[in-house]
This record gives structure tokens, sequence and C-alpha cells, in this order.
């Protein structure tokens, strides 16, 4: 950086729009994506506590906020968000452990996560439709 | 003051706040330690929270936030879960967001709305746990 000027309007490396999206690439925006997901969902979960707090009355007017399409939509989102990151935040912490820390590995971890993360969110919402007790 | 190693970087630069704030390594190592105390404890929350949710009623809610145990791991799930939110919505923020303002705004909004969320659960979560010792209407 010499002067501020400088810095203006430059073209910012990684050129995004030239890369194929790859396992690596689409993987770890999928980790930041869900985390901001989960982010969101914080105030909403802070809001049920509340609603509890503020006797049945409220706390059925909140539920039933989801009590719809779009509702459930958003509970199978952050579902999803919640297993995806849980099990891909693992595979970050055992890389950091330097295992499976090499091709690969990312590979084999990566459609793990993948795998584990469709058969965590289905089977909770086969529990929840009464698909299995 | 300690003694400073000598230093490349020019005065200006060191002023301006830029390059490394020396924050950077305690930022990681509070993201990985809180990553792994939520391993169990959103396990336990998410799991207790859908059973609420899915099968039971006010009832069965009040009766989660009356145990000292469940409310116990509840606090310490919304203490991690907003401080490793915020350090993560920082990252995000630090790496899309180029205007100097809106990235020291957005970032200090989010630490002190998570700072009001986790006051705000936390007495709402002790204020139901007291009505099973103070008799109520």
């Amino acid at each position: 950086m010499t002067t501020p000027s400088a810095k203006q309007a430059r073209p910012l490396s990684p050129h995004l729009s030239v890369y194929k999206p790859q396992m690596s690439s689409v993987l770890s925006i999928f980790h930041r994506a869900t985390g901001v997901a989960l982010a969101a969902g914080v105030p909403v979960l802070v809001a049920w506590i509340v609603a509890v707090a503020a006797g049945p009355d409220i706390y059925a007017l909140f539920t039933g906020l989801f009590h719809n399409i779009v509702g459930q939509i958003l509970l199978f989102g952050w579902s999803f968000s919640f297993f995806y990151h849980f099990w891909a935040g693992i595979r970050h912490l055992v890389w950091d452990a330097g295992w499976f820390l090499h091709k690969k590995g990312m590979a084999q971890t990566g459609w793990f996560v993948v795998g584990i993360t469709a058969i965590s969110t289905l089977a909770t919402w086969a529990k929840i439709w009464g698909l299995w007790s | 003051m300690k003694k400073q190693p000598p230093s490349f970087r020019t005065p200006l630069g060191r002023v301006r706040g830029l390059g490394s704030a020396h924050h950077g390594s305690g930022h990681w190592l509070a993201m990985r330690l809180t990553s792994l105390a939520l391993i169990p404890l959103s396990l336990y929350v998410a799991s207790t929270f859908m059973n609420v949710l899915a099968f039971g009623g006010y009832v069965d809610a009040v009766a989660w936030l009356q145990s000292p145990f469940a409310v116990t791991l509840l606090i310490l799930f919304l203490l991690a879960t907003l401080h490793h939110a915020a350090n993560g919505l920082q990252v995000v923020i630090e790496d899309y967001v180029h205007c100097e303002a809106v990235k020291f705004a957005s970032v200090f909004g989010i630490k002190f709305f998570a700072a009001a969320l986790a006051v705000l659960g936390v007495l709402s979560i002790v204020k139901i746990l007291f009505w099973s010792l103070l008799p109520h209407a």
C-alpha cells in the first residue's frame, strides 16, 4: 500500500468466477453459510425462552408463528444447518489435530460430512413426523 | 512499557492500526474451545428442544427450564453459542466488508447484541427457574 488512492478499484484476488466449484470450496462456503444461518437462529431461540417466561398465552402465540409452511421450512433449514455445521466443525477440529490433512483425507472426510448430515437431518424429521419412535 | 523487538512497520502503518493487532491467536483459540464445548452442549440442547417443540407443550417447556441441571447446560450452551456466533460473524464481516466505518460498526454492533441476548436469555431462564420456588399467580 502506497497511497489511499492506490487501493481503490483494484481487482481483488482470488477471482472466484474463474474457478470450477470443487468439494473443498463448496463445503467451505457451506460451513460459513450454515454458521451465519445458525447465528440468525440464536435470537429466535432466545425469543422462545422469553416466550416461555412470558406465560402460556404468549408462548402459544410465538410457537404458532412456526405452524405454517414458512415456519416449517425455517425449522428444517435450521436443523440442516445445525447438523452440517456440527459435522463440518468436527472435520475442522480433526484437521487442526493434524489428521486427514491431505487431498485424499479431504475428499474422504468431505463425503462423510455430506452423508452423515443427510442421515442426521432426515432421521430427525422422520422422528418428528412419527416415521420412527 | 515492555521493550518491543525491532519492527519494519512504518509509524504511519502502526498508528492507523493496520496489520496484526496480536489478537489473532486468542480469537483462533476461543473458536476452538467454544466449538469443543458445543459438541456435547449443542447435541443436548438440540435434542431436548426438538422433543419439547415436536412432542411437548408449554408445561413441558417450563418443566425443562425448571431443572437446575438442564438450565446449567442451557446457559452454558447459550453463552458458548453467542461467543462462537459473534466471533464467527466477525470473521465473515472482516472478509466481505471493506468500508472501515461499516466494518467497525457492524462488528461492535454484533458483540453488543450478543451480550444483550446473553443477559436477556439468562434472566428469562432464571425467572422460570424461580417459579418453582416462589408462589405466583
